[in-house]
């Protein structure tokens, strides 16, 4: 394979890797506060990109992205308000089966508001025959742009987690919600701007990718099968792990189209999840075991 | 004792014969067709039940084996073999890919194993949709008739109407008294002990990870008998069977139904997939079953029918 | 004297960086009650949870009968004629107080899969038998009239009794009973003594952790004290009781 195809390869699987890392971090940091999967992560991409696009026609494009991951946010928090937080200690099986449910129910009202057709937002400069030269491989500039804005997200996120203080609270909160709470810390505070964050970051990454893969009602699940897998991998505690992963993943992915058919290649992300499960359910950066679920704080 | 187990077997027999001859004698016997249907389903959802309501252990992935089922007996009977070759072949390799999978999945639990499963079936799916064997999206049509003996057959035609239901019912009869037995029999209880407390139950001398991996197995051959006859029956079989609409659909009937109950799974089933096959739900139909899996989790994590128990008992449960 | 039921030799534990069990030896002859005593920390359910199977032993063997039983999962070690109770009642839900010594009868019983789904044609007469030695034992404890009772909806001290009587239901050589008095008062501790003597008259070797002093010394034939993972004293009760490093163990360094 000669070195451009090999960058170029790369650099597609970067940007697809990526957006499982959105998902994988969404996992996370709703994980960490909660002690919950949330099954419906991959459905908070649709709706972003589906709301940007319904919204782009009427206004510049920055406001619509914008405005999708507000109202996405919104929906994540109502999400987690309405159906999730007065469940009192719930059973692990029972919290799996309601957010596969409420998934469900995002993706249906998806099909109903919008339609089963695919949707893609413009493209965020230029147009899909612009291409840009990196060290001799050929790349479109969107996939700049999810590169550029889903490592904004990663730092953004990081430095939020580390010098404010309502980041602070919510590690706090994650590593030991009674001392927490004895200090002062409003766990339910900490879960609903876990889900907000969650949700508002995959709409943006479901923006950013959308005029590269397109934006399609059904889109979640596997976007959450998928991003799941690399949570996992990163041993579904640290956010920089589930980059790392979502990275590897995505790069493993776009390469196994060299020798695999096409129509498998969302097996290799299944496998890999699959493999991992089954050999190092900690993750390759593990640090600790899956806790109780706090369904409301 | 026997008697308060299995009367109820014998009234669901007496109501099977009740509905066909009514709908006969009503000249609507285009209704067979769908409760012939129904009758699949239900088995997988039956098979589900012990599986996720006695060993409590999740699947999101029963379409899969449902597909691989009615895959296996498609291929088979289209490339030449005998039908008598066919279906026990197809059911024999679902068996053998739930217990490939089984061995390492079922050492996870909760959210890990519910993500495996979901990843088998869509697996499965993927398998399906992009292999020619297996006619991509279109799926397979054109299924011979499965014949049996001196006329009877699981085949679609009208003609056969009236036998199909009664075989396709006859299998849900058979799986509903096995899984009866099952229940009340030293396996079940060992199998409610996993599921009430594993570290307990393997203290007690059950062979824990043995017991899950037949259950599992169990299970999916349930869902693989289910696939086969009803690709008989439909002459045909499509990759949406493995899609995991279908896989949360038998997780939506299970835990309406009340999770470890048989009858009340069984109930629950013929109705909904009876409903959704005449189009009751439109469009809907998939956000009806999303609903049912909030709704249900969130107000009645125990059934539908612990609703109407509460209402009918002021107190508390005994 | 014939070998020793159960015998332990030199064995070593760790979790992460701890040493919980160190180079612990000691052997339990058949049919006596033996305690095992010690500080909070000793490692005394560590060593249940080795000799159970539940854990297995970084190094040195358990001999059980004259066979290793060391690193078997606790099922198989099961069969072999240990059973045991742990330290928080852990009865079944959602399943009746027969049902859950049932359960405990799991060993002494036959037929799998296959037999079951065929159903009582093959499985009735051993369902019967089986249904009345476990309500036998339930007799025998004293809780017959607690057959169909939730096995949750018990009161605490009861639940303590069905757990045991789960644990004899599978006829064990050998009964492990981790803090069996634990939470019980002063009239139960001593229904509870009273129990374990009858038990040990039965024929069954019964091996207790157990922090009340009394209990212990009224009915334990020997007693093995732990601390920090290793053994400091064995022998008759008195012996130990009067055992200068014994009572160093438990009241500190510090003089008394």
């Amino acid at each position: 394979m000669r070195a451009t195809q090999l960058l170029q390869y790369l650099l597609a699987g970067i940007a697809t890797g990526s957006v499982y890392a959105v998902v994988a971090i969404g996992f996370t940091v709703v994980y960490n506060a909660t002690g919950i999967i949330n099954f419906a992560q991959g459905e908070f991409l649709m709706l972003g990109g589906m709301i940007a696009i319904s919204l782009a026609p009427v206004m510049p494009l920055p406001a619509a992205i914008a405005v999708a991951v507000l109202a996405t946010g919104a929906a994540g928090v109502l999400l987690q308000i309405v159906f999730l937080s007065w469940l009192k200690n719930p059973a692990v099986l029972r919290m799996i089966i309601i957010t596969i449910g409420l998934s469900i129910l995002v993706r249906e009202a998806g099909l109903h508001i919008w339609d089963e057709k695919v949707h893609a937002l413009p493209f965020f400069s230029g147009d899909e025959t612009s291409s840009l030269a990196v060290l001799g491989a050929r790349i479109s500039p969107q996939v700049l742009w999810v590169l550029v804005i889903s490592a904004c997200m990663v730092v953004g996120l990081t430095l939020f987690f580390r010098s404010t203080l309502l980041g602070k609270a919510m590690r706090a909160c994650a590593s030991n919600p009674t001392a927490a709470r004895l200090c002062g810390i409003r766990a339910s505070t900490v879960v609903t701007l876990s889900f907000f964050l969650a949700a508002a970051m995959g709409a943006l990454a479901g923006c950013a990718v959308s005029p590269l893969t397109q934006t399609q009602y059904d889109m979640g699940s596997s976007l959450a099968v998928k991003g799941f897998t690399c949570a996992v991998l990163g041993g579904l505690g640290s956010v920089p792990a589930a980059v790392a992963a979502g990275l590897v993943v995505g790069v493993l992915e776009t390469a196994s189209v060299s020798v695999l058919p096409l129509a498998y290649k969302d097996v290799v992300a299944l496998g890999i999840l699959l493999l991992i499960l089954v050999l190092k359910p900690q993750g390759l950066f593990a640090r600790r075991p899956v806790a109780q679920a706090r369904a409301g704080g | 004792m026997y008697l308060r187990r299995y009367f109820p077997v014998f009234c669901l027999l007496f109501l099977v014969i009740l509905v066909q001859v009514g709908l006969t004698a009503l000249k609507l016997e285009f209704y067979m067709t769908q409760l012939t249907m129904s009758a699949y389903y239900t088995l997988v959802a039956l098979g589900l039940t012990l599986l996720m309501g006695y060993a409590g252990q999740v699947s999101m992935g029963h379409g899969g084996f449902f597909a691989i089922g009615g895959y296996a007996a498609a291929v088979l009977a289209t490339v030449g073999f005998a039908s008598w070759v066919s279906l026990p072949a197809a059911i024999l390799i679902t068996g053998l890919v739930a217990l490939l999978i089984g061995i390492p999945v079922l050492r996870l639990r909760g959210h890990y194993l519910a993500m495996a499963t979901l990843a088998f079936g869509i697996i499965v799916l993927r398998i399906l949709l992009g292999t020619n064997l297996f006619g991509g999206a279109d799926g397979l049509s054109d299924i011979p008739a499965f014949r049996l003996f001196a006329g009877l057959a699981i085949t679609g035609r009208k003609a056969l109407r009236v036998q199909n239901y009664y075989i396709a019912w006859g299998l849900v009869l058979v799986g509903l008294l096995t899984g009866i037995n099952l229940v009340h029999s030293r396996v079940g209880r060992a199998l409610r002990a996993i599921h009430g407390n594993e570290d307990a139950a393997a203290a007690m001398g059950v062979d824990v990870a043995r017991f899950k991996l037949a259950t599992f197995v169990l299970s999916a051959l349930y869902a693989g008998v289910g696939g086969a006859c009803l690709a008989f029956f439909n002459g045909g079989i499509g990759p949406g069977e493995a899609g995991v609409m279908k896989s949360v659909r038998y997780v939506a009937l299970v835990a309406a139904g009340g999770m470890g109950s048989l009858w009340g799974t069984l109930a629950v089933s013929t109705a909904l997939t009876f409903l959704s096959l005449r189009g009751a739900f439109g469009v809907y139909d998939d956000a009806v079953f999303g609903a049912i899996l909030v709704g249900i989790m969130l107000f009645a994590p125990e059934g539908v029918f612990s609703l109407l128990a509460r209402r009918n008992r002021p107190g508390n449960a005994q | 004297m014939s070998r020793a039921l159960l015998e332990v030799n030199s064995l070593h534990r760790w979790f992460g960086g701890l040493h919980v069990i160190d180079e612990v030896s000691f052997s339990c002859r058949a049919g006596i009650v033996k305690a095992i005593i010690g500080p909070n920390g000793a490692g005394k359910t560590t060593l249940f949870n080795l000799i159970a199977g539940s854990l297995a032993p970084a190094s040195g063997s358990i001999l059980f009968d004259g066979r290793p039983t060391g690193g078997l999962p606790p099922h198989q070690i099961a069969r072999r004629g240990i059973s045991r109770t742990f330290q928080a009642t852990r009865l079944f839900p959602r399943m009746s107080v027969l049902e859950n010594v049932m359960v405990g009868r799991h060993v002494r019983t036959r037929g799998g899969f296959m037999a079951s789904m065929i159903g009582p044609a093959l499985m009735g007469p051993g369902e019967k038998r089986a249904r009345e030695a476990c309500l036998a034992v339930l007799d025998e404890l004293g809780a017959a009239d607690l057959a169909g009772r939730d096995a949750a909806s018990l009161a605490f001290g009861r639940q303590r009794v069905v757990e045991i009587a789960r644990a004899l239901a599978s006829e064990p050589r050998l009964l492990l009973l981790d803090e069996p008095a634990c939470g019980l008062n002063p009239a139960e501790t001593e229904d509870m003594g009273a129990l374990i003597g009858r038990i040990r008259d039965r024929g069954i070797t019964v091996l207790i952790v157990e922090h009340d002093m009394s209990l212990v010394m009224g009915i334990s034939d020997e007693v093995l004290v732990l601390s920090a993972g290793r053994r400091i004293a064995e022998g008759a009760p008195r012996d130990v009781q009067a055992d200068p490093q014994v009572v160093a163990v438990y009241l500190g360094e510090a003089d008394a």
